[in-house]
């Protein structure tokens, strides 16, 4: 390993491609990312994104079809086993046995983690306590809640102390108290030295959780930085202009567009602007369109959401649809909000 | 949490036995998985229950409803039908590798084997160990049904067992067949449904339930050629004896049961790699 001097990379990828050949799916289109040892890495974007694919590439589940990608300086390729041995993985499927109990399972996976039958039955029972499962811990998984069983399927993650950790969509489904506890779990995890890349289609926990963020879409990286670097630059409020008539919609495209920096996205008779002094803009909007007294129906300030974040740097929207465009879409940096996504909703200024 | 740290010198990356005694590694992978595979067939006791009492009705169907109407070589039916039934248990037995392994295939909890140092085979050498298991049970149930309806060894006590090792080593070799049949259904019920076209006429156009003499010439060609057939009649030879003794059979069953081994059991492990 390095000395202490320079940065440990305890995850590395370089220029992963991988293509399903059912349906002809170019999944990774020369995906790179580095994880420093001890910090979080948080693998942002949308669903079909590629973020599993390359987690999966990263746990040696799946082989790239070009490029490399390493842990802790042991090729996942050409080394899976070491790999392996110090990795742990946790997902979105919770991938536990519903027929086990708790302690089972997690058992179960000590053992196939080659930890000796005491050293297992140690581990269990001090994971079960640590995630608050020591009561649920001789339970059948069947009664388990989802947040429990995400907990439990972290729990089995942790339960040879990898160094590393893999995360695909932690707390994707989850209820807000559960997404909490597993907030703090994996923050702790972190304050302990653990390296964990982290996947997520949340600002917000990408924001809480990560010290550096890699955006990807189509397979591709599209935005890289702190969350604090990326936040800095695209505006930090979006404007909301509806119309009151269709028939302004271009006269008031045409009024407002000088307002902005970035070009207005206009949907049906919405209008929304990427400003980056919010109040300032929603009263320039009100009286430019005052003025030309083009009627309007509502005005709504709010932070940029996820959908916002992908429309500023791809064009479309966080659902996946067909892109014809097969151009790389420039490296941009863009603004982070509070707010994760655009179904929040109701927080208009 | 803070437990974790603590224990991270005694769990965890240096533990002793990742070279040297490798095999042991993987023996005990393949334990840990045969018995997190029986754990799930005894938190559903009704499933066990439901395929046991399949065979005992064939019992009873065959020995009291279709029995006085076969006529076999030594005139008891019941001595005849016995090791037939028996082999047809271990293959439905068996038939549950498919649908367990589409099911854990499915539901996600291989992705986390997989990224695990366990050894590669073990998912499916535990689940076709597992189903071994449960065939034992199953074998010693239905000799006691067996004995209620009246079948009795002809031979001695060592070579009855010999005459189960027998059908369950075939039984085993066939599960390494269904376990590949599970990699490749889209779903449990699936893998279920797509075993049955194979069995059928394997178990039925076979010397199982009646004497292949009976059958039209056409379908005795196939019927003297298929492992079924050989695996039921080394059975009969071992168990039963007199005017069934076949030694013959018992030499060909286990080359079927070797030959199948050796054909299936790879081709499931390449499966494996390639779709999980």
């Amino acid at each position: 390993m390095a000395n202490s001097s320079q940065p440990t990379l305890a995850v590395e990828a370089h220029d992963l491609v991988k293509v399903f050949p059912r349906g002809n799916v170019r999944a990774l289109d020369g995906v790179s990312l580095e994880v420093e040892a001890g910090t979080v890495l948080g693998l942002l974007g949308p669903n079909g994104a590629g973020k599993t694919t390359v987690v999966r590439i990263l746990s040696t589940i799946l082989g790239p079809d070009s490029g490399h990608a390493s842990v802790l300086g042991h090729d996942v390729v050409t080394q899976p086993e070491t790999v392996r041995s110090i990795i742990g993985l946790a997902g979105q499927y919770a991938a536990v046995d519903e027929n086990l109990t708790g302690r089972e399972n997690i058992h179960m996976v000590a053992r196939l983690s080659h930890l000796s039958r005491q050293v297992s039955a140690r581990r269990a029972d001090e994971l079960l306590e640590e995630f608050g499962l020591a009561n649920a811990g001789d339970r059948v998984l069947k009664t388990y809640s989802g947040g429990m069983r995400r907990r439990l399927d972290l729990a089995a993650a942790l339960v040879a102390n990898p160094p590393i950790l893999f995360l695909d969509e932690p707390t994707t489904g989850l209820d807000p108290q559960s997404r909490q506890g597993l907030w703090t779990a994996i923050e702790e995890l972190v304050r302990g030295g653990t390296t964990v890349l982290l996947t997520t289609q949340y600002l917000e926990e990408a924001d809480r959780l990560a010290r550096d963020i890699v955006v990807i879409d189509h397979g591709r990286v599209i935005a890289e930085g702190t969350p604090a670097q990326l936040k800095a630059d695209l505006g930090t409020s979006v404007v909301s202009v509806t119309l009151g008539e269709r028939a302004t919609l271009d006269e008031a495209v045409r009024l407002l567009a000088p307002l902005s920096e970035k070009p207005p996205i206009v949907e049906d008779v919405v209008i929304e602007l990427t400003v980056t002094n919010g109040p300032k803009a929603g009263a320039d909007v009100l009286r430019t369109l005052d003025a030309a007294e083009v009627p309007i129906a509502g005005l709504a300030l709010r932070e940029p959401s996820l959908d916002d974040v992908f429309l500023s740097l791809t064009g479309h929207k966080t659902t996946i649809e067909q892109d014809e465009d097969e151009s790389a879409p420039p490296k941009k940096r863009f603004g982070l909000g509070r707010k994760s996504d655009a179904t929040d909703g109701k927080d208009a200024a | 949490m803070t437990t974790t740290t603590l224990s991270a010198q005694a769990a965890g990356l240096d533990q002793p036995g990742h070279g040297g005694n490798r095999l042991s590694w993987v023996v005990s992978d393949i334990a840990t998985m045969a018995k997190r595979n029986i754990l799930a067939v005894m938190r559903t006791p009704e499933a066990l229950f439901f395929t046991t009492l399949q065979p005992i009705m064939f019992t009873l169907l065959f020995t009291y409803v279709f029995g006085g109407a076969i006529h076999v070589p030594g005139g008891h039916y019941i001595q005849f039908l016995m090791p037939g039934i028996f082999v047809q248990t271990v293959i439905f037995g068996a038939m549950s590798s498919a649908a367990g392994l589409a099911e854990d295939l499915h539901k996600g909890i291989i992705e986390r084997f997989r990224a695990l140092p366990m050894s590669r085979s073990a998912v499916l050498a535990g689940r076709t160990t597992s189903d071994l298991v449960r065939n034992v049970f199953v074998v010693v149930l239905i000799t006691l049904v067996g004995y209620a309806v009246g079948f009795r060894i002809g031979t001695n006590f060592a070579l009855f067992v010999c005459g189960l090792l027998v059908i369950l080593f075939f039984a085993y070799a066939l599960s390494w067949g269904f376990a590949y049949i599970g990699l490749s259904a889209p779903n449990a019920e699936t893998a279920q449904v797509m075993v049955f076209p194979l069995i059928f006429p394997l178990l039925f156009a076979s010397s199982a339930f009646v004497p292949v003499a009976t059958m039209p010439g056409w379908l005795q060609a196939f019927a003297y050629h298929q492992p079924v057939t050989q695996v039921v009649n080394a059975a009969r030879s071992l168990m039963v004896g007199g005017v069934l003794h076949n030694s013959g059979a018992v030499w060909a069953s286990l080359l079927w049961c070797v030959g199948l081994l050796v054909v299936l059991a790879p081709i499931a492990v390449r499966k494996y790699r390639k779709v999980a």
